[in-house]
């Protein structure tokens, strides 16, 4: 099980990136290397400045979604934030920003919270993701 | 009913999925071959997960039992 995992995220609500911080946990903890390409809204939840937020949530959630996360999170639940840290502690895991995004967001890498690792293009995203899978959140 | 000795035990009660996993791997990592880790855990996909985990990392199950909903695993470090 070493092919990496890669992970392409594109939203920015705490549902979505809590559901990608669970996949890149479990991969880490399964000794898989996990490549985080963020892009867009996810990139903006990244920033130093935002990143323990409320992101919000998708809008399929509605009221009763919001109420099941948040008593999840009342009973302990770790953030997205902090499953990310625990899975970079644990593995190999390399988050990276999307230059694109980058330019849109109007972001240097000092905005960017200290779990990013660095910044990179779409051609070095692919290359590094060798013969493992895309998922695309 | 223990009938190893065990080395370090985690308690994992309470945790949501991947955690219990999570954690187990961290622990894993600062023991020695052969040395015993008892796991508790209350995630109801702990005891396919953990089994998963056990065929891919290659540190074997010694010891599995379950009481009112608390798993219990015994993890031979490999």
């Amino acid at each position: 099980m070493d092919e990496p995992l890669n992970l392409v995220l594109f939203s920015g609500t705490d549902d979505k990136l809590q559901a990608a911080a669970v996949l890149t946990a479990g991969a880490a903890a399964l000794g898989r290397p996990v490549h985080v390409f963020l892009q867009y809204w996810a990139l903006d939840a990244f920033r130093a400045d935002r990143i323990g937020r409320d992101h919000g949530l998708a809008p399929e959630a509605g009221p009763e979604g919001r109420k099941a996360v948040d008593d999840l999170r009342a009973a302990g639940q770790a953030s997205w934030a902090e499953t990310m840290r625990t899975a970079k502690e644990l593995g190999d895991v390399d988050i990276e920003a999307c230059s694109l995004s980058m330019d849109l967001l109007h972001l240097e890498p000092s905005d960017l919270d200290p779990l990013v690792d660095g910044v990179e293009g779409v051609t070095a995203f692919f290359l590094n993701a060798e013969k493992g899978q895309v998922v695309f959140i | 009913m223990t009938t190893a000795v065990i080395t370090q035990k985690l308690d994992a009660r309470g945790l949501n999925c991947p955690m219990p996993i999570v954690k187990t791997a961290i622990a894993i990592k600062t023991m020695a071959s052969g040395e015993l880790l008892e796991v508790l855990a209350t995630d109801p996909g702990a005891v396919k997960d953990f089994a998963a985990w056990s065929k891919s990392t290659g540190h074997p199950i010694v010891e599995q039992s379950t009481d009112e909903g608390v798993y219990r695993f015994v993890i031979e470090k490999k």
